[in-house]
This record gives C-alpha cells, sequence and structure tokens, in this order.
C-alpha cells in the first residue's frame, strides 16, 4: 500500500467516524448520562488523533487531542455536558473536516487557523470558561438499533466498479433478450432449456447487482439530525426530529439526487414550518416542534415524507404573497383550489418567510427541489392544514437505470413508452360511437363524458400514417398534472429496457428521452412523454399550466380558458368555456323527433332534449342549425340530465386568455372578447337554458346581498349556483371540498353556507360536525342541498334548511330568512348585479 | 524512424468521388453496412441509430454532411466509426480506402475553391501523385448542432 492509498484509507475512515460523531453527540446532548454513548464518541475521537499523529498531521492531532481532554473530563464527571460545551465539540469536528478536505486536496493540513479553538478547548476543560449550564437542546430520536455500523464481513468496493457492473448487467440484460427471441424461433428443446437458465439467471443477477448499489435513505438522514438542531437554534425553536424507515433502500445515483432537495426540505420545516416555542404555547401545542421523516416502498417507488406539525400553509397569505409577485392574477386567485395554491410555493422565485434568516426565505430553494425530483422521474405533493402542519411527500423511483416500459408502434418504427407515464390503453373498434372525434382539427375523445386531447405519434413525429381504419389505438398518458391521449398504430408488449442516452447530435430533441436496445438487437427511441405532449400542443407551457380548473363560470374577467369554438346561425364566432362542455355530438338529420313541441334524440338510453341557439339568440330568423344534416350537438350534461345545444358548426378548440371588453344586451351572450385575434361572442349558458329549457332553471328574481358559500364537488353545479346567486346580488365564495370550505371559511365572512348533501369526503355532515368544532364557525347557519328526492328526505341533523339543489325559489327564499336572522341585512335596495361585465 | 518522420497516418474513404483522409488514431472501427434505426425529427445528416455490441451509436450521412448528392439507393455504405469524447460515432461512407502515412512536405491549406459547406470541415489538402486527399477535421465533422432544424421544419 502505498502512502497515498494509506491517506485515501484514512479520508473515507475519517468521514465515516465523523458522520457518526455528529450523530452521537447530538444523541448525548439529549441524554447527557448515557454513559456508553459517551464512550463510543470518546473512542472515535481517540481513533481520529491516533491516526493522525501516525500519518503525520500535527495540526489535526492537536485538535483531535483537545476534543479527547475535554471529553474526557467529561467522562470523569468533572465536567457536565451543557450545551456550550456540544456546541464547542461539534465546533470541533467541522474543524477537523475542514482539514481533511485540504488533505484531500492538497495533500497537506492547510494554514493552522484553530488556535483560538484549542484556547476554548483548554479552557473548557480546565473548566475556567463559564457554564452558563444552558438547558440541552432538543435532539434526536431514531429508531434504537444503531451501535458499532462496520460490520466485519462488509467490504468497502470503489463505485465506479459498481457502476461498471450495472453496466455489464444491462448489456447482459439486452443479450439475454435477443437469445430468447433467437431460440423461440427455434425448436430445440436443449437450446430452449439452456436460454431459460440464462433467462432466469440474469434477472436473478440483475436484481443482486442491482443491491449492491442500493443504500439506506439513512445515509442521508444521519446527516439531518444535526442540522436540525443547528437549524433550530439559529431560529431559536425547539425543534426534535423523528424518523422512521431509515432502512429503506434506494439507487445510490437517486439517493445522491435526493440529498440537496431532502436537506433543503427538512431545513426549510425548521425554519418556515415550526413556530417558535411561544407561539405553539400560544396556540396549545407542545412547546416542541416535531419534524417526522417517514421512508417507505410502495408500488416499486419509494415514498418519503417529510412532515411537521408547524403553523402549516396559510392559503390567504400564500395567495397574497403570489399576488404581490405577480405569479398569479387577481381573478385567478379567487378560484384556485387549495391545492392549486400549495403548488405555488414550489414556483419560482417564492417564500412566505416574513424576513430573511440566515437559513431561508430567499425564495431559492422549493422551485429547485421541485425540479431536482422531476429530473429522476419523481413527483412532490403537499397537502397541510392550518395550524396542525404540513406534509410534504416525494415519490421517487427505485432505481433510474433499468426501466419497465410500453412498446408501441408507429408509422412503421416502433417506440417505447416509459410504464411510469402510463394511465390505461384504449382499443376502439370500427363502432363509430366512440370513434376520435376533430374540432376543427383539434381532435378529442370523449373518455368516461369527459374530453381527452388527442394526438397522433405519427403526425408528432412526422412519420407516414399506417392507414387502419378499424382500429384506433390510444395510450393514455400523464405528463405533470396532465393527460392526452396518444394514438399509436399498435401496442405490443411490455419489456424491462435499459435506457441509454442518445448522443449528441440528437440531444436537442425532446421528444425522446433515450434509446435502448430490442431482443432483435436493433435500436428503438424511448419517448418523453413531456416533449411528445408539448410538440403536439396538447401540454401547455408550464406557466400556463398553473391556471385555476375552477372556471366553470363563464364570467366576466380574464384568464385563462379553454374555450370550444362555434357558429350559430349568424353569428360567425361563439365562445363557451370547455369545461362546461360535456360532449360534443353528431346526429343525422333522421333521428332527430319532435316530442313535447321540442327537438328530441334518442340518446344513449334516454330522451336528450336538443334546443337551438339560433332560436334563443335570433328568434325571427330562419333556424338553420336544426336543418343540417348531420345536426352538431352540444351537450351540457349535470348528473343525470343533459341538454343539448344545436349549433351550425363546431369550429375549433382554443386555449387564450379572455377578457371581455363589451358587454351584450342580447339575450343568450355574455358579451364579445377577442379570441385568438378574432372578435368572439360568449355565450351566456345559463341564459339560454333559461330561455330555451325553462324546467333545467326557473326565472329570476332580484334579491339581496348576502356572503354565500357553495360547496359542491361539481365545478358545474358551483358555476350555475354562482350565476343564479350572483344574478340575486349575493356575494358567492366556492368550495370543492370540506377542507377548502373549512379553509375559506376561516378566511372570509360567510353568512350561509350551500353545500350538497355529498360534498367529499364525509358528505354535508362532515362539514357541519367540523364547523361545530371550530367554534365561531358554528354559528353559520346551513343549508344542504339535495340532488334527488330521497335525498331530500333525508334532512340532515344540524341544518337550517334542506332544498333540491335546482330549486332556485325556494334556495334564494332559505338564504333571504337565514341572512336575516344572522343579522347581516343589508341596507337598501338590491345591490348592483356583481356580475360585473365590464 | 522517429514519429515526426512517419508523419501522419491517415484512414481514407471515399464520398460521392471526392477521397478524404481522418487521422487513423480517431477512428475506432470499420464496419459494413448496419441495420439503422431511424430518429423522426432528427437533424438532417443524423441518418440513424446502429447497435454496436450494445452501445447505441449516431450514424451521420457523409454526403448529406458535405451537401452532396444523395447516394443511389442500392447503393449501401459503410460504417466508419469514429472515436469522440461523447463516444463513438459513425459516419456514413461510400467506400473504405487503405490507411495512408503521409508526410507534411505534400500538405496544404485547402484552395478556395473548394464548396462552402466542405471548406468549414476540411483541414487541408495532400497532393497524392493521381488524386488529392481531403484531409477532415473529425471535431467539426460532428458538429451538427446548426443543422438540427433542417428537416424538423414542416413535419407538423
Amino acid at each position: 500500500m502505498s502512502e497515498q492509498d494509506v491517506i485515501r484509507e484514512f479520508l473515507i475512515e475519517s468521514h465515516e467516524n465523523l458522520n457518526r460523531l455528529d450523530q452521537e453527540i447530538v444523541e448525548l446532548e439529549q441524554r447527557p448520562s448515557d454513559k456508553d454513548l459517551l464512550a463510543s464518541v470518546f473512542r472515535t475521537i481517540h481513533t481520529i488523533k491516533g491516526t493522525c499523529g501516525f500519518l503525520g498531521f500535527p495540526c489535526l492531532e492537536r485538535i483531535a487531542h483537545h476534543a479527547e481532554t475535554l471529553l474526557s473530563r467529561v467522562r470523569a464527571g468533572e465536567r457536565a455536558l451543557s450545551s456550550d460545551l456540544v456546541a464547542l465539540i461539534l465546533e470541533c469536528l467541522d474543524a477537523v473536516r475542514k482539514i481533511l478536505a485540504a488533505i484531500e486536496a492538497t495533500g497537506k493540513e492547510g494554514p493552522d487557523e484553530y488556535a483560538s479553538l484549542i484556547d476554548k478547548l483548554e479552557s473548557a476543560a480546565d473548566g475556567t470558561a463559564t457554564d452558563r449550564g444552558a438547558a440541552p437542546a432538543d435532539a434526536v430520536q431514531t429508531e434504537s438499533e444503531r451501535g458499532s455500523a462496520v460490520s466485519e464481513s462488509a467490504i468497502r468496493v470503489d463505485v465506479g466498479l459498481l457502476d461498471k457492473l450495472m453496466n455489464l448487467v444491462g448489456e447482459l440484460v439486452l443479450a439475454r433478450n435477443q437469445v430468447l427471441q433467437f431460440t423461440t424461433q427455434k425448436e430445440d428443446g436443449e437450446l430452449n432449456a439452456t436460454s431459460q437458465r440464462l433467462n432466469l439467471i440474469t434477472t436473478e443477477l440483475q436484481e443482486n447487482v442491482m443491491k449492491t448499489r442500493m443504500q439506506p435513505i439513512g445515509v442521508v438522514w444521519n446527516k439531518l439530525p444535526r442540522l436540525v438542531r443547528d437549524t433550530a437554534h439559529a431560529c431559536g425553536k425547539r425543534v426534535r426530529l423523528e424518523m422512521d424507515g431509515s432502512g429503506t433502500e434506494l439507487d445510490k445515483t437517486i439517493i445522491e439526487a435526493i440529498k440537496d432537495p431532502l436537506t433543503h426540505l427538512v431545513r426549510n420545516c425548521c425554519d418556515h414550518g415550526i413556530e417558535t416555542p411561544e407561539e405553539r404555547a400560544k396556540a396549545g401545542k407542545p412547546t416542541h416542534g416535531t419534524v417526522t421523516l417517514k421512508a417507505y416502498h410502495e408500488g416499486g417507488q419509494v415514498n418519503i415524507e417529510i412532515a411537521d406539525d408547524g403553523a402549516g400553509v396559510d392559503v390567504a397569505q400564500v395567495k397574497q404573497k403570489a399576488l404581490e409577485k405577480g405569479l398569479i392574477r387577481p381573478e385567478q386567485a379567487e378560484r384556485m383550489s387549495d391545492h392549486e395554491v400549495f403548488q405555488l410555493i414550489f414556483q419560482a422565485g417564492f417564500s412566505t418567510a416574513r424576513a430573511v434568516t440566515k437559513v431561508s426565505g430567499r425564495g431559492v430553494g422549493l422551485d429547485v427541489v421541485r425540479s431536482n425530483v422531476e429530473r429522476i422521474g419523481g413527483t412532490v405533493d403537499v397537502s397541510s392544514v392550518l395550524g396542525q402542519g404540513t406534509t410534504i411527500k416525494l415519490k421517487i423511483p427505485l432505481t433510474l437505470a433499468i426501466i419497465p416500459g410500453l412498446v408501441v408502434t408507429s408509422g412503421g418504427e416502433r417506440f417505447l413508452i416509459p410504464q411510469a407515464s402510463l394511465l390505461e390503453l384504449i382499443r376502439i373498434d370500427g363502432d363509430s360511437a366512440g370513434k376520435i372525434e376533430r374540432v376543427h382539427g383539434t381532435p378529442v375523445y370523449r373518455r368516461r363524458g369527459r374530453l381527452l386531447p388527442i394526438a397522433f405519434l405519427n403526425q408528432v413525429l412526422g412519420l407516414r400514417a399506417v392507414s387502419n381504419e378499424d382500429v384506433v389505438n390510444i395510450v393514455v398518458l400523464q405528463a405533470e398534472d396532465h393527460q392526452f391521449g396518444l394514438v399509436v398504430d399498435g401496442i405490443k408488449d411490455t419489456q424491462e429496457i435499459v435506457v441509454k442516452p442518445l448522443g449528441k447530435q440528437l440531444k436537442g430533441l425532446s421528444v425522446y428521452a433515450g434509446a435502448t436496445i430490442m431482443g432483435d438487437g436493433r435500436v428503438a427511441l424511448i419517448l418523453d412523454v413531456l416533449g411528445i405532449g408539448q410538440r403536439s400542443g396538447v401540454l401547455t407551457r408550464r406557466e400556463e399550466q398553473s391556471r385555476s380548473e375552477s372556471q366553470a363560470a363563464p364570467a366576466a374577467g380574464s384568464d385563462l380558458q379553454r374555450l370550444l369554438l362555434f357558429q350559430a346561425g349568424s353569428f360567425a364566432r361563439v365562445a363557451v368555456p370547455l369545461a362546461l362542455v360535456a360532449r360534443l355530438e353528431e346526429f343525422p338529420q333522421s333521428v332527430l323527433e319532435h316530442a313535447g313541441g321540442h327537438h328530441v334524440v334518442q340518446y344513449r338510453g334516454g330522451i336528450l332534449r336538443v334546443v337551438s341557439l339560433s332560436s334563443v339568440l335570433e328568434p325571427d330568423s330562419p333556424n338553420t342549425a336544426a336543418t343540417r344534416d348531420p345536426v352538431q350537438v352540444i351537450v351540457f350534461v349535470d348528473g343525470a340530465r343533459s341538454l343539448g345545444i344545436m349549433v351550425d358548426q363546431i369550429l375549433d378548440i382554443v386555449e387564450d386568455s379572455v377578457a371581455i371588453r363589451q358587454p351584450s344586451k342580447r339575450l343568450g351572450l355574455l358579451g364579445s372578447a377577442v379570441v385568438g385575434k378574432q372578435v368572439t361572442d360568449f355565450l351566456d349558458v345559463r341564459a339560454v337554458i333559461r330561455a330555451a329549457a325553462a324546467e333545467w332553471l326557473d326565472p329570476e328574481q332580484a334579491g339581496r346581498n348576502t356572503s354565500v358559500m357553495v360547496a359542491d364537488p361539481s365545478a358545474f353545479m358551483r358555476g350555475l349556483l354562482r350565476g343564479e346567486l350572483e344574478m340575486a346580488g349575493h356575494r358567492v365564495v366556492e368550495a370543492g371540498s370540506s377542507g377548502e370550505a373549512l379553509n375559506r371559511l376561516e378566511h372570509s365572512q360567510i353568512d350561509v353556507v350551500l353545500t350538497a348533501m355529498d360534498l367529499p369526503p364525509e358528505g354535508c355532515r362532515g362539514l357541519r360536525e367540523a364547523m361545530d368544532r371550530q367554534g365561531s364557525l358554528g354559528q353559520i347557519p346551513m343549508v344542504a342541498l339535495a340532488s334527488s328526492e330521497e335525498q331530500l328526505r333525508e334532512r340532515p341533523e344540524g341544518f337550517a334548511d334542506c332544498q333540491m339543489r335546482l330549486d332556485r325559489e325556494a334556495m334564494l327564499a332559505s338564504i333571504e330568512r337565514l341572512a336575516a336572522a344572522v343579522g347581516h341585512e343589508e341596507t337598501g335596495a338590491p345591490a348592483s348585479p356583481a356580475r360585473s361585465q365590464a | 524512424m522517429s514519429a515526426a518522420e512517419i508523419g501522419t497516418q491517415y484512414a481514407t474513404f471515399v464520398v460521392d468521388q471526392l477521397f478524404f483522409g481522418i487521422d487513423v488514431l480517431r477512428v475506432q472501427e470499420v464496419l459494413r453496412y448496419q441495420e439503422m434505426t431511424r430518429v423522426p425529427l432528427s437533424p438532417f445528416v443524423a441518418e440513424g441509430l446502429i447497435n454496436l455490441r450494445g452501445q447505441i451509436v449516431t450514424a451521420l450521412d457523409m454526403r448529406r454532411r458535405l451537401a452532396l448528392p444523395p447516394r443511389p439507393p442500392e447503393r449501401l455504405p459503410m460504417n466508419l466509426v469514429v472515436r469522440a469524447d461523447e463516444g463513438p460515432v459513425s459516419l456514413l461512407v461510400d467506400e473504405i480506402g487503405d490507411v495512408l502515412q503521409l508526410d507534411q512536405s505534400a500538405f496544404e491549406a485547402a484552395p478556395d475553391n473548394v464548396s462552402a459547406s466542405a471548406r468549414d470541415l476540411i483541414r487541408g489538402v495532400y497532393k497524392l501523385k493521381e488524386r488529392l486527399l481531403l484531409v477532415l477535421d473529425p471535431d467539426k465533422t460532428l458538429e451538427v448542432d446548426e443543422f438540427l432544424e433542417s428537416r424538423t421544419q414542416g413535419s407538423i
């Protein structure tokens, strides 16, 4: 062994020792009387001292020596282990690290600048330093078993060697695939048996080599107790760190990749999440905050949760901040769900910390965390309850090197789709009922009543179309928060594939994630789902994605919306929010029937009432839409009921920022705006339905100004109710779930709550009980909205009233009565409609 | 003989009647035509991907790289696999010639009348008895970023 090898060994060993020391010392601070622990710390420092003396590093030796002396006094019971002493010892370890780094880089110790540290150590050992006797800081509680980590049955292997082994196994897997494909073509029993054995052995070898690269996540975690301690001290907080599942194993490359994000998130918990002891005491919580780390395997992935029991994310405050920073617009803020708000904290330049501290608050970090995690194919999710804490959940793949993929064909070529982005496969046979429809070039597919945007792989990649009219194969994919369907010519089987990067000449192609070698020895490209989505136009850019989903009401204002454009009578370009549209249908003229003075169509085993839009917009003109063949119908659905509106022609689906500039006086139109550089009229769906199908809604009536919360899981229903209520002069706050409702209630003055009886997660009673528990919210009267006669008869307890969801007059009467009882009777004439169209 | 006297050794090849040489130390191997996987949307010069004993190698068509007329379809190209920092790249050429040992005295900078598309890639010319040998700069030959959009346009 050369001297350099010896020094390298020494460095590796010392780093391991230091990492263990960090943890042990913090633990020791917690349990100062633990003799065994103290002995172990003492031993470790002694080892470092011994080796560096042997190798001739005097500075290092001196520091270690003084630290040892100090500890020996502690061990002998002459010194009490105070928080100051612990800080001093930790300072020593940092100094030792610094010297080790210098040795690693230059082979020398670097300048001796540790005189003052040694002075401090000496005086502490002599007891001349004022022992302030600070209370031990709060620190770790790990899962017990952790003695001496070094086991005799283990050897150190160079990581480069493991990487090489992994690559070779990758090659072997590919060669095995080729052999297997080859043998299936031969009918040779012996060859078959041999290749089967080869198959089994390769699989086992692959698993085991992968295991050699696996490391417990504790490798990263063991640095965190120290981090938590230091951060908590710096912020004047008391934080306890709990860890569960530190034995959970991950591929080494992934461990490396999540080290920084994890560190950042934990630091964030201490700095932003946990409140100061005073604040905690005021809130009736224990003064110790707790940060909990949890790791566990689930479905071929590793989940890592970082939870704190701190203040939680203040939705209102985040919105306010986002508005100030111009990340969202006011109209957007109003409609954002809590989940969407949580996503905001991962945007660049965002920080809710009131002040910039040493540790965090500069607004850099969480966006980097997300991009780092997504780069290795993971996801980040946040959930938070105000006042109770925040949980951040990371989902990370086990390994990057070998992944399952689906083989598809398009334009005569083979492609692979990573299984992780795959949601479902749809095969449509000749039946015309479920074909892909084109809306002026934008293909969509009706998947369980929802429109799924469609891209054709051969078009995206510029390949020739393989004509196959009878069968359409759709691969439904998930990219970030969006889903889309990819039409391919054929769907083959799934395979384990080894991802290989593309050469630099092809790096610029965002549609590919890499390439692999197939069983027949040929190369096949691996598709990048996000890149495909973006190139085909079904996915918009990231900044546009943060738009709200709850765009049910075609209200005025400016917002990014997906719009369906169509032509009706003399109105060449009319728009309706796509969110309101359930389906688009084409009926041959022959199926159009008359019943009860209306147009109807037999549709999906029921009768669909269809009304002509022109008959509402232009009652005096000839009805062109109804005489076309086929008839174009936009179907609106609410629960089991549906209504079709006939239009002349469907034009397009666009996404645009909508600002209604010109309010309209014409019945059935909200006004006009510029969409895609052309002036477009906006349909007032509610008015059209009211005019043409009065039984859907009832006539309007002027009302009073009350703040009403509409809690309903259906965005469409909320939109309709909002329209009704706003027309009656009420202010409306929307919520899609119990949790969201509670959050909003805390931040807005609400007079009456209207809630659907099937409000998730626990129905309307769940919300009532939760509000009752919150004290002040218990006073707010609630009206349960039933969607059926059966539900209406249930009449849940604790509710001031129970009404049919669409019984408008009864609902408004209820609100008025309840608002008056609470004492929010407003002063004068009905307020002007809140639905401003200017 | 010392290295200076040996001069440089060149692996030679033919692309559309032009005679090229490339520093033999940069050549990993020569292969006959390999089955290739097309890469849709790829730069015009990238012909496809080949499986070189488990390694995935990009093949660049030298005719396209030098803006020469396309190779007749019945004529299968040869692979000249060149070493590069990021791994090997295959150059598709018409024919492979001998390895020639040439000394500096016959070397001259590229004449001005070499076509503009080729001039960037050509380090210079050796005046051989019967023909001229154009010396390719391997790194510049593999530099294709500027061609990236040439075929992707209009494909959607």
